[in-house]
């Protein structure tokens, strides 16, 4: 039978951490993809064109130089400002922390263009006859357009969640005790690379495999209440 | 800003560019090897064609890119004595070969359920007007089915392409210097992080774009025949990085 050597339960300890950046980085993405999408649909100019920036500068860039980016930058960025001012400032990013962030404003651009077309998919008249009982536009968002737009969000967000939770990966790169990272820790301590990485593959793929499952179960409820043809 | 270090260190940054579009060409051209008969057998009503293929297919779009690489860079050293019997080991040892080696099959995996789909969706009347014509077998394959599914698969494709380009970023992990590994060695060097990151990071959109540029001219030369003479003019260009995602 396979040997781990003890690292079998270092694994799942990965496994939950990779589970819980993947979650929290999702809750980012799709509050930064609802406010992304209200600002690319919205009569201002400016927020127009500051959503498309961010749409457009983070989905043609790379996500581990975005990493990279973000991890290493933001503290730097953040230090010579405070430098400039005056301030001794050291920052200290904690990994977990820095990896939601990150990986929820890249992810949040991608959610940002589902979201956009999920808000566009809810029939205007909806939207009148709501305008014509008298709602206000924040009314209008909470009763009428945000419960409905999940049905035309799920399948695009489903997509968000897979590549998002694949990426989570790459986070290892700055430290985070996450699946991959546990996979190489185990791989440098047993020198049985492929026994560890096949292992931790096979973890991602069970992920996959729930997700989709859990993704069914979540459509079925966002389309409760629609007629089927 | 030190605008002074960004343009010193351009020439560097492109002779990375030059590694990464490399791997990028080599890995889209032996992805598309790979893709077909994949795509193909993943269709074929043989099981033993069709579940080789399926479990192919669901690995490589299943798990993260990086733990492919890692799989075969690394885990390649635990099957040493294996691949030194077949004469593989020089091949295994190369960083090169193994990131060559990982994009090709994991594009190949993700083009194949592209192919897939647009093979699935080649209208019935033209397979069965071909085979009114006599066509059978690999004649209605070359002919009529491949040439139309191609055309169908190219939008989808284009968004694979650019991905895969995104993804050789990647091969920094394992010692490659690509654009991304050069931009690290330069800030590892000078600690000038958000500089060296936003420059590489500006080349990586501008190639982004290039590519899209491409795949938008040939897909209009493709299908040409396709578009009514006044939509022609209308077309609008739509937002290229639309569906950039690589599902």
């Amino acid at each position: 039978m396979l040997d781990l050597q003890g690292y079998g339960w270092m694994l799942l300890e990965g496994l939950q951490v990779t589970i819980m950046v993947g979650l929290c980085s999702l809750a980012l993405a799709i509050c930064l993809g609802i406010l992304g999408a209200g600002a690319k649909l919205s009569g201002s100019r400016l927020l127009r064109a500051a959503a498309n920036l961010y749409t457009t500068v983070i989905r043609g860039i790379p996500e581990l130089l975005l990493i990279l980016l973000i991890f290493y930058g933001t503290p730097t960025l953040i230090q010579n400002l405070a430098g400039d001012l005056g301030y001794d400032l050291r920052i200290d990013f904690n990994p977990f922390l820095a990896g939601v962030m990150t990986l929820g404003f890249i992810y949040g651009a991608f959610a940002t263009e589902v979201f956009r077309g999920a808000f566009q998919s809810i029939p205007k008249g909806q939207i009148e006859a709501a305008q014509a009982c008298g709602m206000n536009r924040s009314l209008v968002f909470r009763r009428i357009i945000l419960p409905q737009v999940w049905r035309f969000a799920l399948p695009g967000l489903g997509n968000v969640w897979m590549v998002l939770i694949k990426a989570t990966a790459l986070i290892s790169v700055i430290q985070l005790e996450e699946l991959m990272r546990t996979a190489s820790i185990a791989m440098g301590a047993t020198r049985l690379p492929f026994t560890f990485f096949f292992i931790a593959s096979l973890l991602y793929l069970a992920i996959t495999l729930a997700s989709v499952l859990i993704q069914q179960r979540l459509e079925a409820w966002a389309n409760r209440g629609i007629r089927r043809a | 800003m030190n605008l002074q270090l960004v343009v010193e260190s351009l020439p560097q940054l492109l002779g990375g560019l030059s590694l990464t579009l490399q791997i990028t060409v080599i890995s889209v051209f032996l992805g598309l090897v790979v893709a077909v008969p994949s795509a193909l057998m993943r269709l074929s009503l043989n099981p033993f064609l069709r579940w080789p293929a399926h479990a192919y297919i669901f690995y490589f779009r299943g798990t993260p890119l990086l733990v492919q690489l890692f799989l075969i860079y690394y885990g390649g050293g635990q099957f040493r004595e294996e691949l030194e019997a077949l004469g593989l080991w020089t091949y295994f040892r190369e960083a090169y070969f193994c990131a060559v080696l990982t994009l090709t099959l994991n594009t190949g995996a993700y083009t194949a359920e592209i192919l897939r789909g647009s093979i699935q969706a080649v209208p019935h009347g033209e397979v069965e007007a071909a085979r009114a014509c006599g066509m059978s077998g690999w004649l209605l394959f070359r002919r009529i089915v491949l040439p139309k599914a191609f055309r169908l698969a190219l939008p989808a494709y284009s968004n694979e392409v650019i991905f895969l380009f995104q993804a050789t970023s990647l091969v920094s992990i394992i010692t490659l210097l690509d654009l991304t590994g050069v931009a690290r060695s330069i800030v590892a060097r000078t600690f000038a992080v958000y500089e060296i990151y936003i420059a590489a990071g500006l080349i990586y959109l501008a190639c982004s774009y290039g590519i899209l540029y491409i795949f938008k001219r040939v897909e209009k030369r493709l299908m040409a025949h396709l578009r009514p003479e006044e939509r022609r003019q209308a077309q609008k260009a739509t937002d290229p990085a639309q569906e950039n995602l690589p599902v």
